[in-house]
């Protein structure tokens, strides 16, 4: 039985965010959300449109610092340290929690290029064939391109192209691994590819992943957070729990309603 | 046929389905027909907008095919505007070698700014730089030829290939720096997103992500100001001001030119001077065509590497 997500503990906590407001400009758009996320586990973040799930989840490598209008407040902590510290350097960051788009975005080169670009950028000093390789054979795509490595990341299917963007990412060596729907622009068959692939990325790396998809949060991860947006527009956790006891058991009124389709 | 086509447009409003269709397929053949005048009056415009370049073209062809042969490619000017022979092989020179400097000087500096104003639009110098950049490109060719004459040529510098090469790099900045804006700006956010999501720095993205992605469009913004550079005569007079033989100097020697020795030898009376300016036209828009095809197959050939 996993544990409940009260109980994680410096041995298993993989980052955690405290009393954690995000503003754009002078609005707020998600409001004193503070959740433990497992370490070696998947934590899905589902909720209706516009309820701040995918703005929560770029603060956590903070991508928000892209936007010149985000501002965060509050605490993320990651090995106990708050990463929104003015000592630390957001690109540190980002090269320990590594991000997977909504659309598939692989770079405007090579197959082989794709995945070493970012190793080599970190300073990687090993050999590159053998990581582009294990990174290919992590993303579950080797056997699929092992013969044109040098063809554009583009000659590949929307699928194949996901997969390619999680093997670039597994190749900086990451912690954590941040996706943010990674399926959404996917057809079912390779949408379920990518959920299996999650499954076996989980043994090296913690996953947190926003889905629209109940079922694919209910299939997929561990644990699930359910947000929603309040009256003043602001996104609020409502639950977090296991997945089984979200999709059994829920606590909240809310999320009963949203999990049986009620409402968003 | 009509009134088919007039029920399905409008099968989504009941109100104008249940109108009666005589009076539909009525408004819809003048609706047509109106249509169909608009249609010819933008075909007039772009004929009557094409037929002078048409016109110009033809003319350069007919007349320079005829004074263009393998002595007017390979010889330098002939001295006399009266006596037919010799070619323009300095002005060819010339003008490769001055656009060649204007090229280094302009490519690297118009696509930095352009760089710096789309990557750093949260600088407080953009708007300022993009005014400034639109006025330049605005500004008289002749002043720019004037303002190198009064500090390079009367500065102490004189008549020089250099002297040349920087006025037509003042002309092609702008130029590049607009153009490139565009292309970079087409240059979608999701390939940033990606490269700092992998950790990378801002100069890292710029440099390995988004210039090579904008890299042929960049080529061709560059093409575009290179063919304006070459056809340029107005700052050459102040700055090359012209020579009758082959100039590999730098500094020191003023500078023939393609567009200088054609403006030389089209405003006398001469007949034979006269010919050999439209083959010298003739040479400088092949010039500027097989500049531009080489940019584009390099362009192509980028394209097809990524």
């Amino acid at each position: 039985m996993m544990p409940n997500p009260n109980s994680f503990n410096n041995g298993n906590l993989a980052v955690e965010a405290r009393n954690m407001h995000v503003y754009y400009g002078n609005f707020r758009a998600v409001k004193d959300i503070s959740l433990k996320v497992k370490r070696n586990a998947i934590t899905a973040f589902i909720g209706p449109s516009g309820c701040g799930k995918s703005t929560v989840l770029r603060s956590f490598n903070r991508m928000n610092d892209l936007v010149t209008t985000a501002r965060v407040e509050g605490e993320i902590l990651y090995h106990g340290n708050n990463i929104y510290d003015n000592d630390v350097d957001p690109v540190e960051i980002r090269r320990r929690i590594g991000m997977v788009f909504q659309k598939p975005n692989p770079f405007p080169k090579s197959i082989y290029e794709n995945v070493a670009w970012g190793a080599r950028i970190n300073g990687y000093k090993g050999d590159m064939d053998e990581l582009v390789e294990s990174s290919l054979r992590q993303a579950a795509l080797w056997d699929e391109v092992k013969d044109k490595l040098n063809e554009s990341g583009y000659s590949l299917s929307g699928g194949q192209q996901q997969r390619l963007c999680i093997a670039r990412t597994v190749a900086v060596k990451p912690d954590i691994i941040l996706m943010d729907e990674p399926t959404s622009a996917l057809d079912p068959v390779a949408t379920l590819r990518i959920e299996e692939l999650i499954q076996d990325l989980k043994e090296k790396y913690t996953i947190i992943i926003v889905t629209h998809n109940m079922q694919q949060a209910a299939r997929a991860s561990d644990y699930t957070a359910f947000f929603n947006m309040d009256r003043d527009r602001a996104g609020y956790l409502v639950e977090y729990d296991r997945t089984p006891d979200i999709f059994t058991t829920p606590q909240n009124e809310l999320t009963e309603q949203y999990i049986t389709g009620r409402f968003g | 046929m009509s009134i088919t086509t007039t029920s399905t447009e409008t099968n989504s409003s009941q109100k104008r389905f249940t109108l009666g269709a005589s009076k539909m397929s009525g408004n819809y053949a003048a609706r047509k027909r109106k249509s169909q005048i608009m249609e010819g009056i933008l075909f007039l415009a772009i004929l009557l907008a094409l037929t002078p370049l048409a016109l110009i073209l033809f003319e350069v062809i007919r007349r320079g095919a005829s004074a263009m042969n393998i002595e007017f490619l390979t010889s330098v000017q002939n001295i006399s505007l009266i006596r037919e022979g010799g070619g323009y092989l300095n002005g060819l020179v010339g003008t490769l070698y001055m656009v060649a400097i204007a090229s280094i000087i302009a490519v690297p500096l118009g696509v930095a700014t352009a760089t710096y104003v789309v990557e750093y639009s949260d600088s407080k110098l953009v708007p300022f730089i993009q005014f400034f950049t639109d006025v330049m490109t605005g500004v008289p060719s002749i002043f720019v030829g004037l303002f190198i004459y009064t500090i390079l040529v009367q500065g102490g510098g004189g008549f020089s290939t250099l002297a040349g090469g920087l006025a037509l790099s003042l002309l092609m900045i702008p130029i590049i720096a607009r153009a490139s804006e565009e292309v970079i700006r087409l240059v979608p956010d999701d390939l940033r997103n990606a490269a700092y999501g992998l950790g990378a720095r801002r100069w890292q993205v710029v440099m390995q992500i988004v210039l090579p992605t904008a890299g042929s469009g960049l080529i061709t913004a560059s093409m575009l100001a290179v063919a304006r550079a070459a056809g340029e005569t107005a700052p050459l007079l102040l700055t090359a001001l012209g020579a009758f033989k082959i100039v590999p100097e730098l500094l020191g020697s003023p500078q023939a030119a393609l567009p200088l020795i054609i403006f030389n030898e089209a405003r006398g009376p001469f007949e034979p001077a006269h010919a050999r300016a439209w083959a010298g036209a003739l040479e400088l828009m092949l010039l500027v065509l097989l500049l531009t095809l080489i940019a584009r197959a390099i362009g192509r050939k980028t394209e097809a590497a990524i």
